[in-house]
C-alpha cells in the first residue's frame, strides 16, 4: 500500500523537480524544422526529434499557447536535455531562454543563412554531448510527494464509466492526501456534471474560475456547432461503445476524480500548477492534445483509461492504459497495462483495483516502460486556438 | 453470473458488461453503488457495453444513470429494450 513514506526512485533535476525518464530531446520551434530535429535524432541514437506541424504565423493567445505548450515540454522533468531547432533564431531564443530557467542544458539553432547541413552538424555534436551526459544521470530516491500525475481517458464507453475511471478516481483519492500534484481537463466533457465539480472545489474562487472556463469552452462549441455534436462529443467510438449523450459520457469521465478529492486549483492550458493537490485544466477532450497539453504542465507520470481502446502514448510522458472492457483487453491486450475487467463481474473491488494501478504506477516510475512506450506511440498533438495569420 | 451493471438504484438503465446478450435471457443486474443484484428479461440483442432499459420510458421522460440527468427519451422504450441513440438525445447543445 502506497503512504506518505512511500519512496520512489527518479531523476532530481536541476530546479528540484523530480522526472521518471531521462530523455534528450531535439524539439523544432516550427512544422520547417522538423527535418532537421529527425536527421539529429537519426545521427545521434538514444536522443528523440519530437515533430510537430505548427509554430509560423500564429499570434496573440495561440502563439503564447504555441510557446507555454513548447517551453512546457522542455522544461518537463522528465527531460535531461533539449537542443531547439527552429528556422529562424528569434523564437528559437525565447523557446531556449524560457528552458534554461530551469538550469538543465538547452541549445537553440536557427536554419536561416546556415541550411539544414551546418545545423544538423552543430546540432548533432551538442545533442552527443548531452546525451552522453545524460546518461551519468541516476534515478535518487524520492519522497512521494514529488510526484506529478495527469489523467485523461479516451474511446470511452459505458464500461469507462463503471469500471476504468473509477479505479483511476480510487487511486486519485490515495494519492491526493500525500501532497502530489495530480491533474484532470477534458472541459467539453464535464458538460451535465459541471455541478459535480463546481461543488468538489476547495473555495468559491476556484469555483469561479472553474466556471470561467467550462464556460468559455461552451462558448466555442455554441459559436461552432452545426449539429447536436452526434459522432464528435460523443464521438462515433464512444458511440459504438454504447455511450448515448455527452451527460452520460461526462459524468463517467468525472469518476476519474473519484469521491474524495478536493479541486484545489485551475489552469489555463499548458499551465504550471503552483502547489500540490488535484488541478482542474481546462483543455481540449481530444487524447493527444489533452496529454501533450499535460507533458507541457509539468506531470511526469499519465494514467490513460480507455474502454474502445485508445493506444495513444506521448513522447515525454509516459502513457499508463487501463480498460475495464473484456472484448477491448481481448482483442487489444497489447495496449493495456492494466485489465480492470474484473470489476464489473465483482471479482475485484474498486479499492483493489486502485492498488492494483497504483502497483502499476510505482512500477512505472521507477522505470518500467508502459505499452505505448513498448509500442514507439509519441503523439505529440500541439492545440490550436483558431487560424495563423 | 453479472450481466450488467448499474450505478443508483433510481437508474432507468443498466450497462450490458457481457458479450453475446440476446433477446429473451434473464439478465443478472449489478446495483453498484449498494451491492446487490435485481434480475430482468432482455427483449432485443444488445451488445457488451450498450445500455438496457430498467423500466418502461416515454418520450420526454428523463433518462437517469449514476441517479443523474443524462439524456432524455425521443422514441418509447419499454423495458428490456436496447436504450441508445435512436432513443435518447442529449439535452444540451
Amino acid at each position: 500500500m502506497i503512504n506518505s513514506s512511500t519512496t520512489f526512485w527518479g531523476y532530481r533535476r536541476e530546479n528540484g523537480r523530480v522526472g521518471v525518464r531521462n530523455h534528450v530531446i531535439i524539439l523544432p520551434l516550427d512544422d520547417l524544422s522538423n527535418a532537421a530535429c529527425e536527421a539529429v535524432a537519426h545521427n545521434i541514437k538514444g536522443t528523440m526529434a519530437i515533430p510537430h506541424p505548427y509554430g509560423r504565423l500564429q499570434f496573440g493567445e495561440d502563439l503564447e499557447l504555441h510557446f507555454r505548450t513548447l517551453i512546457g515540454a522542455g522544461s518537463n522533468p522528465n527531460v535531461a536535455a533539449v537542443v531547439v531547432i527552429g528556422i529562424e533564431e528569434g523564437w528559437t531564443r525565447r523557446v531556449v531562454d524560457a528552458i534554461a530557467k530551469t538550469g538543465k542544458p538547452v541549445t537553440g539553432f536557427g536554419i536561416e543563412g546556415h541550411g539544414d547541413h551546418d545545423t544538423i552538424m552543430r546540432a548533432s555534436k551538442v545533442a552527443k554531448e548531452y546525451l552522453q551526459w545524460a546518461s551519468e544521470k541516476h534515478r535518487v530516491e524520492c519522497p512521494i510527494k514529488d510526484l506529478w500525475v495527469s489523467t485523461k481517458c479516451g474511446e470511452s464507453d459505458t464500461t469507462s464509466g463503471c469500471g476504468s475511471n473509477p479505479t483511476v478516481g480510487n487511486a486519485f483519492d490515495k494519492l491526493h492526501p500525500l501532497g502530489t500534484t495530480l491533474c484532470f481537463g477534458e472541459t467539453t466533457e464535464i458538460t451535465g456534471g459541471e455541478a459535480i465539480v463546481a461543488a468538489r472545489c476547495a473555495t468559491p474562487e476556484i469555483r469561479d474560475q472553474f466556471m470561467f472556463m467550462f464556460n468559455r469552452y461552451q462558448e466555442v462549441i455554441n459559436r461552432h456547432k452545426t449539429s447536436d455534436l452526434s459522432d464528435s462529443q460523443p464521438t462515433k467510438g464512444n458511440i459504438a461503445g454504447g455511450l448515448t449523450t455527452i451527460e452520460e459520457k461526462a459524468l463517467g469521465n468525472i469518476q476519474k476524480i473519484g469521491k474524495k478529492c478536493s479541486v484545489d486549483g485551475v489552469i489555463d492550458k499548458a499551465g504550471q500548477p503552483t502547489h500540490p493537490g488535484l488541478w482542474f485544466m481546462d483543455s481540449s477532450s481530444a487524447a493527444a492534445e489533452m496529454v501533450t497539453l499535460c507533458a507541457a504542465s509539468g506531470f511526469v507520470v499519465h494514467f490513460f483509461p480507455t474502454g474502445q481502446g485508445n493506444v495513444i502514448g506521448n513522447p515525454i510522458l509516459p502513457v499508463i492504459k487501463l480498460c475495464a472492457n473484456p472484448r477491448t483487453v481481448r482483442l487489444m491486450s497489447e495496449h493495456i497495462d492494466l485489465d480492470a475487467s474484473g470489476l464489473l463481474q465483482r471479482e475485484l473491488t474498486l479499492d483493489q483495483a486502485g492498488d492494483k494501478l497504483l502497483e502499476i504506477m510505482m512500477r512505472t516510475i521507477n522505470g518500467r516502460l508502459t505499452a505505448a512506450e513498448a509500442l514507439g506511440h509519441r503523439e505529440f498533438v500541439l492545440t490550436r486556438l483558431y487560424e495563423s495569420a | 453470473m453479472i450481466h450488467c451493471v448499474l450505478h443508483d438504484a433510481h437508474d432507468t438503465v443498466a450497462v450490458v458488461v457481457v458479450e453475446d446478450v440476446k433477446s429473451g435471457m434473464d439478465l443478472n443486474a449489478w446495483i453498484m453503488d449498494e451491492d446487490r443484484t435485481i434480475s430482468l428479461q432482455a427483449r432485443q440483442d444488445i451488445p457488451i457495453g450498450h445500455k438496457v432499459a430498467l423500466k418502461d420510458m416515454a418520450v420526454g421522460d428523463t433518462v437517469l444513470k449514476y441517479g443523474i440527468d443524462m439524456g432524455k427519451v425521443v422514441a418509447p422504450i419499454k423495458a428490456g429494450e436496447h436504450a441508445h441513440v435512436h432513443n435518447i438525445k442529449t439535452k444540451r447543445w
